[in-house]
Order: C-alpha cells, then structure tokens, then sequence
C-alpha cells in the first residue's frame, strides 16, 4: 500500500529528490515520496557494495519502476557501511514507507561538512513547487 | 482465447510424412535428444483458426492510428512489398556472384548514394540491422579515428542530453566509452552553459538526437557543433526523428560527422513486430576509411560490385551485405517521392502541430514552442486534480480505438505522452484522436474511475505490469498442465505413392 505524501522535518534533502538522517558521523540515505511517486512501484533495487565509495551528486545506484530505470543521487560522500536488503528483496518497500522501513543505505560521512549544501524542509519544498 | 497447448491432443497432426527410401543415418548417441520436443499437436484447420484468431487481436498500423511518439508508425505501402516480392530480388542468394546481382547492387549503390544525399554527408554503409547497431557502428568508427590520430586513449567521453533515447547511453557502454550527461534548457534545448563545461579533450563525441525526443529542433546546433569541433571531437546524430527534417536540413550541414537511419521508421519498412529494421549509417570523408566492409562501389566501367579492400575498415557488422529487403523496400517509398521528399517531413510536422495546436489547453505543454514531427504532452494537470495518470489516459486511448502514444518518456516531463502522428493520416483521423483525448480529459475530470479501470473494451483488462517485470512468465508451465504433455511415440508415417 502507497504512503501517504510526506516530508519528515528532521531529514536533509538533495534536490534530486534524495533525504540523509543524520546519526553522528553516519547518515542514513533514501529516496523521498515524491521519487517514489514519480517512478510509480519500484521493482528493482541495483545497490552499491558495502564498502564502496558514495560521492555527493552522484550516482550510488539505480532504482527500476515498471516506468523507468533511474539513476540513485548521493546526498553525501562516504564509505557504504551497510544495504538495506529488505528493499533488495522487497523494492516496493520504498513506496510502502520512503523514510522508515524503505531506507536504501547507510553510510560513514567522509565530509560532514557537505550536510551545510543540503536542503532542510522549506528549502526542498520549494524545489517541489518548482517541479 | 486458449493456448494452443491448450487445444492440444495427444496423437493429432496437421501433415504426414511419406516413408523415405533412403538409407539410414545413425544419429550419434550424444546428439539424440532424450525427450521428444514439447509441441503442441493440433490438425490444421485448429493451427489456421488459431493463429488467424490471435492475429485479429494483434493491433498494428493497419488496423488504426498508431501515434507511438519517436516510432514513426507510418502506412507501410503495399507497393513495396510487391517490389520486394518480383523474383530477381527474392530469390536472390546473399552468395550470389556480382555479374549475376547486378540489380541488387545497383539498387544498394544508390540508396546509399540518396542517403549520403538527404543526411549531407560523403559515404554510407548499409550494414547496420538497427538504429541501435548503428549506434554501435558509429561508436566504433569513432574510436577508430581517433585510434588513428592517436589520442584514443585520452578521449574516453560522450556527451548526450537527458532527453536521449536509451540506447544512447546503453551503446556508449558496450563501446565501452563513459557518458556525460548535459541538462534540457528551460526552452527545450541543450543547456549550452552546461555543455561548455564538460566539452574538453577527454571528449570523443556528441551524441544528439534532433530534433529531440521532445519533437524540437535545437536552436542552437550550428554553436553546438563549434562547441565540439574547437575541442577535437566529433558529433554523432541519432537518426530516429529524421521524418522531420528530410529535403529541409540535412545533419551533415549542422555539422554532424556520423548519422544513422532508421530505415524501418523514416522510410516505410515495417516495424514494431513487422519486420526486421534497416540502422544504415553516414560520415563525413575522413571517415569513410573505417566504414564497415563490403562497400558496395560503381565501377569505371558502370558495373556495381562489392568492395572489401578498405585495410582501415573495422570490419564486418552483419552477415553478407545487410537486411536487403529492407533496401528495396526503402528504396521504393523514397523513389516515389523522388524530389518530392521534403513533402513527407512537411505533412509530418504539420499534422504533430495541428494536433498540438487542438491538445494543449487540455493537458500541459512543458515547452511552449512550435513542434516538429512530434511533441511531448503532460498529464501532471490530470494526475494533480483528478488523480488520473499518463497511463490511465494512454490505457482509456485504447478503449477509444487508438494505439496509445509512447508515455513516461522522456524522462524529463513528468506525465509524458509522446504524440507523433507522422504524414500517412488524413485530418479526419487526426481530429478523431484529438476528440478522444479532449473527451478522456473531461472523463478525468468526471468519471476518474473510467480512466482507471480502462481498457474496457478490450480482450484483456489492465495488466498487473509490477507483477510482469517481477516474475515475468516467459514460458509456458508444462509443469502445471501434466495432461498436456506430448505423447512419446513412434512416428506415424505414410507410405509414398508408388512411380512419383
């Protein structure tokens, strides 16, 4: 079942439709509900290895919809410390719940400092305005 | 409607084999199947009534109006397949000797001699099956001239816009080249700003398609162009949307180096189940030393004849001289143009603006401009205030009798519907389509559920299409119909009548 729209006030966003939770020098990574409902229910999930490098505004991995492979934007630079396999085995979990049990990566910030490029909720709905 | 396993019964057959009266082969034990072949076993009146009902389920360009954006559904003319059909080109052997094809050569030499013509540029090889294989072909030519330079190594990059056709991307990697991709602008162009930035020496080429897959010309090819050439590099144009530009601008004079066409859209072959396709590509001069082999040449003495002496060629792409149907059937189409050619991209942007013309007040246009053969519709006014997406319009097109357009595509217009009428429809058709997507828009508005639970009238409902890419059942399940197995028996043979 589809979440409901929603855009958690304590995550940091990309304006590629990307969030980061922050825990320390670790971040959690994912898609937000607006990419999930703009690539409609995900079938695929071609993640990076645990250990790979992320670079911030890049790709890190693709997502599939019956619609569309897209590209997997990096919010932030970092080391993969572990893959969400529930979304591995179970993609459409991303639609169910985009910020919770639908989680794509973590990772460890190789440059905390790039969480100050980021955008915080008033700033991505803005860009959601925009689209 | 039954499979025809379904209709399967043991022990029926549609022919029988007279006895033979030769000797015997013995068959390798290794090379013996274990097991007879799982095949359905029905008379033959069953097998014609089968494959005649399916056929009259299949939907195709001569059935309706078939508008699938950047395929190029046109009427495939039936002259053409009489053309093919006459027996100097039908029973042709691809083993031919050349003083017995001379025909067929002469045919080849100059389609290649009107494709170098319509495209601009000096040379062409008919060998590509495909768009995609002429990518590929392109692709390699590309790193063969700069082999040849010697600066292969340093150019490792081609740059394509995100509105590209996905086999752009896809035929970089097996070339085994890098993409770098470049932004739309907000009119619908290249982001030439974007484009400086990431044109250097590491760059081999450009590949474009234009007009692009939002149906618009780029506005600023010719800066393009000088873009990539101050840096050494070459532009490569996809050649899928030429139906738009034939007899009115020719790639080679925007400053294309490398071009393919799709025979099988521009120039009538069938397609999209129909047929095989027909990729031919074109260079500018100091690439032709790389075209593929065999060139098909004139001699002095006016005979035609293969040439295979090209020693920088990168080789073969295809089997013998290339899908040579496809050649008489696009030689055909374009010959009865003849300088009329310009006609057809004329009537195919005509009719894409027309129907623009009627659309766009209904649902959103993203780029506000005149279109060329096609144009790029948004269902995101729909999908906002009554839920109903690009796909339950394109689903509730079909209960109204139409093909629906190609949607989700490009990526860059959420809610995409691509519209590409191309000439062969007369005003009457494309209004009725028109006043099916009017009357859907209203629907939406009205009765979402009927967009939602379209097609109604169809002889299969909406598809589970995550269930498809999930598990897609590309087989049929003998092992779920143990009653259907094939009997394992002795052949049932006829005796030869006596004296034939």
């Amino acid at each position: 079942m589809a979440a409901a729209e929603s855009y958690p006030d304590d995550l940091k966003y990309h304006r590629e439709h990307d969030w980061a939770r922050l825990e320390g020098d670790e971040a959690v990574l994912g898609v937000t509900w607006f990419a999930q409902d703009a690539l409609g229910e995900l079938v695929h999930f071609e993640a990076p290895e645990v250990g790979a490098t992320v670079t911030a505004g890049q790709s890190y991995g693709e997502v599939e919809s019956v619609k569309a492979v897209s590209d997997v934007i990096a919010p932030l630079s970092g080391e993969v410390l572990e893959v969400n396999q529930a979304v591995v085995d179970a993609p459409e979990t991303v639609n169910d719940d985009p910020y919770g049990r639908g989680w794509l990566l973590r990772i460890r910030m190789s440059d905390p400092g790039e969480v100050d490029s980021l955008l915080d909720l008033d700033a991505y709905k803005q860009v959601l305005a925009d689209q | 409607m039954k499979l025809i396993y379904e209709k399967s019964q043991p022990g029926r057959r549609s022919s029988f084999v007279p006895t033979h009266d030769l000797p015997a082969v013995e068959v390798p034990e290794e090379l013996r199947r274990a097991e007879p072949p799982r095949l359905p076993e029905v008379h033959e009146l069953e097998l014609i009534r089968h494959f005649t009902e399916l056929s009259t389920r299949n939907f195709g360009i001569d059935n309706g109006f078939y508008p699938l954006g950047s395929c190029t559904m046109k009427y495939n003319p039936r002259i053409n397949e009489r053309l093919v059909g006459l027996p100097g080109f039908a029973n042709l052997h691809p083993l031919q000797e050349e003083d017995g094809a001379q025909g067929a050569l002469e045919l080849m030499w100059r389609l290649q001699e009107i494709l170098a013509e319509v495209t601009g540029l000096h040379a062409v090889s008919l060998q590509p099956a495909a768009g995609s294989q002429g990518e590929l072909t392109g692709l390699m030519l590309v790193r063969a001239y700069f082999e040849d330079r010697g600066e292969s190594e340093q150019r490792r990059k081609v740059v394509i816009p995100d509105t590209a056709h996905g086999t752009n991307p896809a035929s970089v990697t097996m070339a085994g080249y890098e993409v770098t991709p470049v932004k739309t602008d907000a009119r619908g162009n290249i982001d030439v700003d974007d484009l400086r930035v990431k044109v250097d020496g590491h760059t081999a080429c450009l590949m474009l398609t234009n007009p692009s897959t939002l149906g618009l010309f780029d506005e600023n090819i010719e800066e393009i162009a000088k873009i990539f050439h101050g840096a050494g590099a070459l532009m490569y144009y996809d050649g899928a949307n030429l139906n738009a530009v034939c007899g009115i601008s020719r790639p080679g004079d925007m400053g294309f180096d490398i071009v393919h066409i799709n025979l099988h859209k521009t120039f009538s072959q069938p397609h999209g189940g129909g047929g095989p396709g027909g990729g031919p590509i074109a260079v500018r001069e100091m690439l032709e030393p790389f075209l593929p082999v065999p060139a098909v040449v004139r001699e002095d003495d006016g005979t035609f004849g293969l040439d295979y002496d090209r020693p920088n060629s990168i080789g073969k792409v295809r089997g013998f001289t290339g899908p040579f149907g496809v050649f008489v059937r696009s030689y055909a189409f374009i010959r009865m143009f003849g300088p009329r050619l310009r006609e057809m991209s004329e009537v195919a942007v005509l009719n894409a603006n027309y129907m623009l013309a009627r659309l766009k007040d209904a649902y959103e246009l993203p780029y506000d401009r005149l279109c060329m053969h096609e144009f790029v519709l948004s269902a995101r006014n729909l999908k906002r205030e009554h839920g109903a997406t690009a796909l339950d319009v394109a689903k509730r097109l079909m209960d109204y009798g139409f093909h629906p357009p190609t949607v989700y595509f490009p990526l860059v217009v959420p809610e995409a519907l691509m519209i590409e009428p191309t000439e062969t429809e007369a005003k009457e058709t494309l209004d009725a389509f028109c006043d099916a997507m009017l009357e859907i828009a209203r629907e939406a508005a009205e009765q979402p559920e009927l967009l939602k639970d379209a097609p109604h009238h169809r002889p299969v409902q909406r598809l589970n299409e995550v269930r498809a890419a999930k598990q897609p059942v590309v087989k049929y399940g003998f092992a779920d119909h143990p009653h259907l197995e094939p009997t394992a028996r002795e052949p049932v043979v006829a005796e030869a009548p006596k004296g034939v």
